[in-house]
């Protein structure tokens, strides 16, 4: 008895002591607590009442709340920001920020978080952090405001607008604050004022905006919006176009980077290699064994794994065509259908061996942070890995290209294909050029499969998507001719890409088909043929 | 056996049913059990788990003492995701194995493929793979989620909890997604959704530029009004589609995808961090808390000797009809195929989701149904479930086709598509 009694006395005089202080932080932590019982359809409540104290700490419990990084303990409810360790997780207390040592996870249970949960914190987030001195913490704060606008935030952003120095923040608030006007009861002067700006700035985004303020807008207002709209529309069917263009180069790039090796084994040498796609497939997972090492043990070399994988990928595929060559190809050299089959079963061969030593299911290959994400250019919006893989391709088919006119494999190669018999009367050892020249197009499969790991599964199926497809872009440009490929891969990827819109995905493949075999009726050697004696040969 | 029957037996074995022989040859020590999983070709990415989990099953039960005194024994074949290839190793499974019952197939077409060879020789199919409904056959038990247990929840969660007024139906252009997106376009419209807030998208098998369908979406979405993605996308298409969302920036905050054939086994091969809040619904997901999933997920770790490997929901499928199965022939007290097909309906079992499954008349399961998000570690973590069990509607109510077909294959009825409009079985459909 008498020790509680000098207990609450105790406490007593220290709460009477830090009464202000401590009464404020006594609140916020039991609002913080609330979050841990609360259900998901209160939840929104809950933040917003939280993001209303306007205190601080609250932008760190929110953020954690939306990375579902806020845990309760089940043992007496009380709410911490956590971070994994093993399985433990490590403690910090929401309100002081001080380490409250560690937990077994088990201890602990999340605090649920589903969409609306989130929007709700994006939402108060934005509100909270418009003018926290971190800049791009300013311009997510901005974004979100811009998502879910709010009439009455206006005067917010008005401030914030005021305090603004960073053009970027800026322009983004700006339109913010365009967008509130329109759904607030301001003069219609200023309204005029912001459908403007939105105008100006266009975009996709400007569109619903103004389409939904035309139903409420005052009716001096209605030709105003509706001037804007067309005109915004006018300009996005302008970049559609363009995106058009942009998508077409990127799946042209694609084929390019599937079909170049092709160029090699099919297009220069004559061997119809139905194993090709398993090559871009060795290589992809040579990526995924790269990045696999990587990972466990040198994390930080992780962005440097693709260039890693590079050339260990051209190794092993290269290592595998020469095997192939030498094994199985050579003995067939002139017999295009034993050649076929012998292939199409070594394709086999090959995607069983995979699925038995890797599984069948798909293996993760990462982005690294340099190929992850979006940048807008004008009204296209560009994808960082689809950019480097144009990028990329164009690379390789420049240093093939050079090591085919400019070195003395090359010229070999070239003899080799051209005039067997009196390249070989020159000296030239055939045989050796032949393994090599295979070696070199399974090679750069390989590599290709590198790239191609990044938009892709890494499946043991990865190669049979590419077959056909690579096949046509070497017919379609040309059988022996390299820049034919070039140029029949990125028509091809053009014209799919203007199909697809009207046609559907679906219809657009098959039209592509079609048109190609109308047009090898008509050009039986495809775009660029060769002309000459080689021909015959 | 008389004489006559030892003579032409080899001849009979290969053309009669096997039943009708099961008791004279098949009395050895062992219960065959088919496994008929594409284990090579296009499908084995998905299939090749519904193996390990069947042999992992047997090999459990085994431990257990077996079915009726005797040992189960596993026949695995590989139909190599080849569709009338499916239809022969039937047969072959059914006629020369002499197997009692099979665990297999996964897509539609093979199960049609399948369907006039378990007729015939009238032997037990146990198909585990949510579909497209619209079937229902004596010799086949859908242990997946009939449309009714998954897409239409799916949707009903997305109108209320997340408002959602615009929707885009995009799938692979085959016979499942096309026949749910005709009931789903159907039930939309009923609840008053207008045709041009509706957009429907086919793409091939194996599509990997998205790049054209993903900024559509985008811009179907930038209307003014709340739009979600209804994905039917299956197989190796799905993890380009992912990336490509995450890359052109479509958080699940803005336009949720809300996707029928993603589960644990499809994340896998993806970083999940961009993804999550992306919806999935299924009748079942590894992170459902309870003892008999733990224990499940341990065993299931412990035999493929791998403490990542994850369950999904066709492998709790399997689970929920081997324990039927096992059931039935310990009610039937035999393996034969018309008095075990008898004591299947009622059956109930213990399903991992916390509840009990049973076998209806219609030989549809009922399930609860649960909405998941994606999270960053892969996983599904539950945001709604149905407040009780539901049960698999085979004919849709929604199609005008089957809106009056039934199944009820108890007698006197034993029928599999009875029109309650005309009172006549076969109406239309298989």
């Amino acid at each position: 008895m008498y020790r509680i009694i000098q207990t609450a006395l105790a406490a007593l005089f220290l709460f009477v002591a830090m009464a202000p202080g401590l009464r404020a932080e006594e609140a916020l932590r039991d609002l913080v607590n609330a979050l841990g019982e609360a259900k998901l359809s209160e939840m929104d409540e809950h933040i917003a009442t939280l993001a209303k104290t306007g205190k601080p700490e609250v932008v760190a419990i929110l953020e954690a709340l939306g990375e579902g990084e806020l845990y309760a303990s089940k043992a007496d409810g009380q709410v911490f920001l956590t971070k994994e360790s093993g399985s433990n997780l490590t403690l910090t207390d929401p309100i002081s920020g001080d380490s409250a040592g560690e937990a077994p996870k088990a201890a602990l249970s999340k605090i649920r978080v589903n969409n609306s949960v989130r929007r709700a914190v994006r939402t108060a987030l934005g509100s909270l952090t418009l003018l926290s001195p971190d800049r791009n913490q300013r311009l997510r704060a901005a974004r979100s405001v811009l998502q879910s606008p709010d009439a009455d935030a206006l005067g917010a952003i008005e401030n914030a607008l005021a305090a603004e120095k960073d053009a970027a923040v800026r322009a983004v608030l700006e339109q913010a604050r365009a967008t509130m006007l329109l759904l607030s009861d301001r003069p219609v002067d200023e309204k005029r004022e912001a459908v403007r700006l939105l105008e100006e700035n266009g975009g996709r985004e400007a569109l619903p905006i103004l389409s939904g303020a035309l139903g409420s807008a005052d009716e001096s207002l209605k030709p105003d919006i509706e001037a804007a709209l067309a005109s915004i529309e006018q300009a996005q069917a302008f970049w559609n176009a363009g995106q058009n263009i942009w998508y077409g180069l990127s799946l042209g790039s694609v084929l390019l980077l599937a079909a170049i090796g092709l160029a090699i084994t099919f297009g220069v040498m004559g061997i119809i290699n139905m194993a090709h796609g398993e090559m871009v497939m060795l290589g992809a997972y040579t990526t995924f064994l790269v990045q696999d090492v990587v990972r466990t043990s040198f994390p930080h070399l992780f962005d440097w794994s693709l260039a890693i994988a590079l050339p260990l990928a051209f190794l092993v595929t290269g290592a595998v065509g020469l095997a192939m060559e030498r094994g199985v190809i050579r003995f067939l050299y002139g017999r295009p259908l034993e050649t076929l089959l012998a292939t199409w079963g070594i394709s086999l061969i090959l995607q069983q061996t995979v699925r038995t030593i890797f599984g069948p299911t798909n293996r993760e290959v990462g982005n690294p942070s340099w190929m992850s994400g979006a940048f807008e250019l004008g009204g296209l919006a560009i994808t960082w890995n689809r950019l480097w893989i144009i990028v990329f391709a164009l690379a390789v088919f420049a240093a093939l290209l050079f090591l085919l006119k400019k070195t003395p494999m090359g010229l070999q190669m070239r003899a080799v294909t051209q005039n067997r018999r009196m390249a070989s009367s020159m000296g030239i050892r055939t045989p050796l050029v032949d393994a090599l020249t295979f070696a070199l197009g399974s090679g750069i499969a390989g590599i290709a499969g590198v790239a191609l790991s990044q938009i892709d599964n890494v499946s043991p199926n990865l190669g049979q998507g590419y077959i056909i497809d690579s096949f046509m872009v070497v017919v379609f440009g040309g059988v022996g001719n390299l820049w034919g490929t070039l140029v029949g891969a990125f028509s091809l990827g053009i014209l799919n890409k203007f199909l697809e819109p009207y046609a559907g995905a679906v219809l657009g493949k098959i039209l592509v088909l079609v048109l190609i075999i109308l047009f090898i009726q008509k050009r039986p050697r495809g775009l660029f043929a060769l002309k000459g004696r080689a021909v015959e040969a | 056996m008389t004489i006559r029957a030892r003579v032409t037996g080899a001849f009979l074995a290969a053309v009669l049913s096997t039943t009708a022989f099961n008791g004279a040859f098949a009395a050895d020590d062992t219960i065959k059990v088919g496994i008929l999983h594409s284990l090579s070709g296009t499908m084995a990415i998905s299939e090749t788990t519904l193996k390990d989990a069947m042999l992992m099953l047997i090999e459990e039960q085994n431990k257990k003492g077996g079915l009726l005194g005797k040992k189960l024994e596993a026949v695995v074949v590989d139909p190599a995701s080849d569709w009338p290839l499916f239809a022969e190793k039937a047969r072959e499974l059914i006629s020369v194995d002499k197997v009692s019952a099979v665990f297999g197939c996964w897509t539609s077409v093979s199960r049609k493929s399948v369907l006039p060879v378990f007729e015939e020789l009238n032997s037990i199919l146990f198909y585990p793979v949510q579909y497209e409904g619209e079937e229902s056959q004596r010799n086949v038990f859908y242990t997946g989620a009939a449309p009714n247990q998954q897409a239409i929840p799916a949707v009903d969660y997305l109108m209320e909890n997340e408002e959602v007024e615009r929707w885009v139906l995009a799938g692979t252009d085959y016979v499942y997604p096309r026949t749910t997106n005709k009931i789903l376009e159907a039930y939309l419209i009923s609840k008053g959704v207008a045709p041009e807030d509706i957009m429907i998208n086919y793409t091939p098998f194996g599509h990997s530029d998205w790049q054209t369908i993903v900024s559509d979406i985008q811009k179907f979405g930038s209307a003014g009004k709340k739009t979600a993605v209804v994905s039917t996308i299956n197989g190796d298409a799905n993890v380009p589609f992912y990336k490509e969302l995450a890359n052109q920036g479509i958080k699940a905050e803005d336009i949720p995808v809300v996707a029928f054939s993603v589960g644990e086994e499809e994340l896998a091969g993806l970083d999940t961090g961009p993804l999550v809040g992306h919806l999935a619904a299924w009748n079942y997901f590894q992170s459902v808390d309870n003892p008999a999933n733990a224990e499940f997920i341990e065993t299931w770790q412990a035999y493929t000797k791998n403490d990542k490997r994850v369950t999904n929901d066709p492998m709790e499928a399997h689970y929920i009809g081997f324990n039927m199965w096992l059931k039935a022939v310990e009610k039937a007290g035999t393996t034969e195929t018309d008095a075990v097909l008898d004591a299947m309906i009622g059956i109930s079992v213990p399903n991992l989701s916390g509840g009990y499954s049973t076998m209806m008349p219609n030989h549809h399961i009922t399930k609860p149904v649960l909405i998941g998000e994606i999270q960053s570690d892969g996983q599904f973590e539950t945001v709604w479930e149905t407040p009780g069990l539901v049960v698999g509607d085979e004919w849709s109510d929604y199609l005008p086709d089957s809106k009056d077909l039934i199944s009820d294959w108890r007698a006197p009825m034993s029928c599999g598509n009875f029109n309650v409009a005309t009172g006549k079985c076969g109406g239309k459909g298989s």
